[in-house]
């Protein structure tokens, strides 16, 4: 059973609300740490409270935080507030800035009438007409360049990929226009478009609709990118992504669009370039986002009973990483794993360790460990796509490896 | 169906495709010319009764057109998209027909106006200032060549041959028309109003130059003249300017996207996804094809093995016209006549306009490679589009000897001095290398522009001494 104690703050469904059992909790521990750590190790609430930071210390008598998504205090203490899932969340956020700005618009394939294909532009078109929310033909490059075209006249398109898989069609008109173009025009034209679609490995969807756009599109100088993945910062980042000046890439997984969460009734954005704190800890920073930071939660869970305090952080930001938040924890925790769904090779994890290492070199006490996905097209049988994903098991070896 | 297509083909229904501008308000917009064979019926699926209702939803209206029609001879049935004929023959429709799409030209290569010739007036004052602009720009492209091969500038493509597409298409739009160039249309630019030393601002990439000097020579961009900045990737333009049609659609302005490209544009992808989707949005948009017989060294036959590029309109469901490029007054008139059809009927056009690349693709070209010098020099002397717009305008009593000579003169020393000019002045400060690549420079790039000061001050003898910092 796992001891979870969790004051504040709705979670999702899979929440649990257990009161602190302090014999199971004096279980000794099998770790050694080093002197600089050792005082976390213990799980009993007395060494909490003389090393807690000000956010553990609202928490004084409760020692592990909650294995899963947790919002900050103020979201949803209010009590009030409206449960809905993923995609749909991600459409309120699209009407609501369709409301305010005429002129934002959305185009992609099938997003009119049918909705879209994760229903995220679902009755849209009836409420803004054909125009606005647009069907296009199939050609990817094309709707893409018509997005940027509109968007250097006035406009604000959402431009839809099916999959972002099929972006890759629409790389030329991303990288040379979208990205560029406000600095080789000194200025004179802005491009404010949204990029968005479902990516990510799905289940048995194949090699060619399980693709990892973000490795691809890091390296464009004058794009941001940001991956949602819960329906709080899913609606959150949308409107932000929508009154960015900037092109902004945003990143769903396909996997996520039914997560169920209850999110505030009054207006709120999420900041573009902002980390999320999922889980506050002493002993070890895992930064990973997307459906990733599920299969982490999950493995935290199995951690905490092991007598680890693992930190999680949605980076939630992959360009440009919010190196302030993730500095902090590593200077916090020393230790850092990443765990991301991308490949081996060239993906954000790369990135981001490269990032980490040039940065916070001094604070490291271990290097840098990062689980991606293997460097292979994502197989067909469930199977094996199950283990090119990074599973729970394999997070929660790497940290007590880690953490040895 | 193949008696359809030759009867389209014919020179009559090429005048009815030139004499379509006017009255023609009916619902069932511009294609109907193709579809007189077919019975008539309800109109076919997609395609809604008013182009401005799509602000609406049309779902309803489409849905009611699908169906099965009872026909009395069992000789037609709705497939989507519309009712088909059947035929019991095996005919394939050929792969070109026997011949050629006309040109449509108004003065003979004497410049003499062509007897019968239809054409939109033009008052002394724009043709003078469209021959003007024509001569600007040729000395223009001489002097930058020259400047070129003598090392003070970088890079250069010029425009010579091609002066009547740029001017007179200029001359037929307004100034709310949104360009979207290729990167041989400096002539738009020019007749809008830029002048000599914002040409050479952007050549030698000055503090200056609206760019901030970050692109290379030619790629010249103004938000105020509506003419967006040249992104040198060939035909990614023709989405972007379908997109901008489509903004004005929205906003229900009077102007339309204009957008250039040249035969070797049309092979990209990008040119055929954009004609389908200005075809499929009824965005009002202007194609125009500067079909000038080379893609660098290759020529149209290795390009493609259609009738040039107006021929592809069709197959998008566009309305197209072939002219003569080298002819002012004909590019006046068809541009006048293609915007207004496209803002009123909210439809895409292509135009395809003959000429030919005089000049070397660009300064790192030597077209003599590749081609008969004997070619170049016909082109240049005996098509030259100048002469033959000046031969008409002098007819008219619009121009003299004097007046040519004192042009060339001044604009010949209004360029040298703004060559002058734009050489001396100051680069951009080095802080513009970081700045516009996001509304506000991120902490990565402020950090990388530390880095990059922190060089120079450690080796300030490998910094060039014209870039401020």
């Amino acid at each position: 059973m796992s001891a979870i104690i969790h004051g504040a703050g709705a979670a999702t469904a899979l929440s649990t609300f257990n009161p602190v059992d302090s014999k199971k909790l004096a279980a000794p521990c099998r770790t050694n740490l080093p002197a600089r750590s050792k005082r976390y190790i213990v799980a009993g609430s007395d060494a909490s409270k003389s090393f807690g930071s000000g956010l553990r210390a609202s928490h004084s008598q409760k020692l592990i935080a909650n294995a899963v998504a947790t919002k900050t205090d103020t979201s949803a203490t209010t009590g009030t507030g409206h449960e809905l899932l993923l995609f749909e969340a991600l459409q309120e956020g699209l009407e609501e800035e369709m409301d305010r700005d005429p002129h934002v618009c959305v185009m992609g394939e099938d997003v009119g009438h049918y909705g879209g294909s994760y229903k995220v532009t679902k009755g849209l078109a009836d409420k803004f007409g054909d125009l606005r929310v647009l069907d296009t033909p199939i050609c990817e490059n094309a709707f893409t360049g018509m997005g940027i075209g509109a968007a250097m006249t006035g406009l604000r398109p959402v431009i839809e990929g099916m999959n972002m898989g099929f972006l890759l069609l629409a790389f030329n008109q991303i990288s040379n226009n979208c990205g560029m173009l406000h600095y080789t025009s000194g200025g004179q034209f802005t491009i404010p478009v949204v990029i968005r679609g479902p990516g990510g490995v799905g289940r048995q969807l194949g090699a060619e609709h399980s693709q990892r756009l973000e490795s691809y599109f890091q390296s464009i100088p004058g794009i941001q990118m940001v991956a949602c993945s819960t329906p709080y910062n899913a609606k959150g980042l949308m409107k932000a992504a929508i009154r960015s000046e900037n092109p902004v890439i945003l990143f769903e997984h396909v996997l996520l669009y039914n997560l169920k969460e209850k999110i505030p009734d009054e207006e709120y954005i999420c900041n573009l370039e902002e980390a999320e704190m999922v889980r506050p800890g002493e002993h070890i920073t895992i930064l990973t986002y997307s459906r990733m930071r599920y299969h982490v939660m999950q493995a935290a869970k199995t951690l905490v009973n092991k007598g680890y305090d693992p930190e999680v952080i949605d980076i939630r930001s992959l360009k440009p990483f919010d190196l302030y938040t993730i500095g902090n924890s590593v200077k916090k925790t020393h230790r850092v794993l990443i765990v991301e769904e991308c490949m081996r090779t060239g993906g954000i994890g790369a990135s981001l360790t490269a990032a980490i290492n040039e940065n916070f070199h001094d604070y490291l006490d271990a290097p840098v460990m990062c689980l991606s996905s293997q460097d292979v097209p994502t197989p067909y049988a469930g199977t094996l796509e199950e283990w090119t994903v990074v599973q729970p098991a394999q997070i929660v070896t790497a940290v007590e490896q880690l953490c040895q | 169906m193949a008696q359809h297509l030759k009867s389209s083909s014919s020179k009559s229904a090429f005048l009815n495709i030139l004499k379509h501008k006017l009255g023609f308000v009916s619902p069932s917009h511009g294609a109907r010319h193709l579809r007189q064979n077919l019975p008539h019926g309800p109109p076919s699926i997609g395609v809604s009764q008013n182009p401005i209702s799509r602000l609406c939803n049309t779902m309803a209206e489409k849905l009611s057109g699908i169906g099965f029609h009872e026909d009395v001879n069992n000789q037609v049935m709705d497939f989507p998209g519309g009712r088909i004929a059947f035929t019991p023959e095996i005919q394939f429709i050929s792969e070109s027909n026997k011949e050629r799409v006309p040109c449509y030209r108004v003065l003979d290569d004497n410049g003499q106006l062509i007897t019968n010739s239809q054409f939109v007036q033009v008052s002394e004052e724009v043709a003078v200032k469209i021959y003007s602009d024509m001569v600007t720009l040729q000395i223009m492209d001489n002097i930058f060549y020259e400047a070129q091969r003598q090392g003070r500038l970088s890079f250069y493509a010029t425009t010579i041959g091609e002066e009547a597409i740029n001017i007179a298409s200029a001359a037929a739009l307004t100034p709310e028309d949104v360009i979207f160039p290729q990167y041989r249309e400096p002539g738009v630019l020019l007749w809008r109003g830029f002048t000599l030393q914002e040409f050479a601002n952007q050549c030698f990439g000055n503090k200056s130059d609206n760019g901030k000097g970050r692109q290379m020579p030619v790629h010249y961009g103004s938000n105020k003249l509506n003419y967006f900045t040249v992104s040198a990737t060939i035909a990614t333009q023709l989405p972007n300017a379908v997109g901008a049609a489509y903004s004005l659609k929205m906003d229900r302005k009077d102007a339309c996207a204009v957008t250039f490209f040249g035969d070797g544009g049309s092979s990209e992808g990008d040119f055929h996804g954009a004609l389908n989707f200005a075809a499929v949005m009824e965005a009002p948009v202007l194609f125009i094809c500067r079909n000038n017989g080379w893609a660098i060294s290759t020529p149209t036959s290795d390009q493609f093995r259609s009738d040039g590029v107006v021929v592809k309109g069709r197959a998008y469901g566009i309305r197209s016209i072939r002219v003569d490029g080298n002819d002012a007054l004909a590019m006046y008139s068809a541009l006048c006549e293609a915007r207004e059809m496209a803002i009123r009927e909210q439809r895409p056009i292509l135009i395809e306009a003959l000429t030919y690349r005089v000049g070397h693709h660009s300064t790192s070209d030597d077209s003599t490679r590749y081609r008969s010098a004997d070619e170049i020099e016909w082109w240049s002397k005996a098509r030259n589009p100048l002469s033959r717009f000046r031969t008409w305008i002098e007819s008219n009593g619009w121009w003299r000897d004097e007046a040519e000579s004192d042009l060339r003169c001044r604009i010949k020393k209004e360029m040298l001095e703004a060559l002058r000019v734009a050489e001396k002045s100051e680069k951009p400060n080095l802080k513009e290398m970081f700045s516009d690549v996001y509304d506000v420079p991120p902490s990565n790039l402020r950090e990388q522009e530390l880095l990059v000061r922190q060089t120079i001050k450690s080796h300030p003898q490998d910094y060039p001494s014209d870039v401020p910092l």
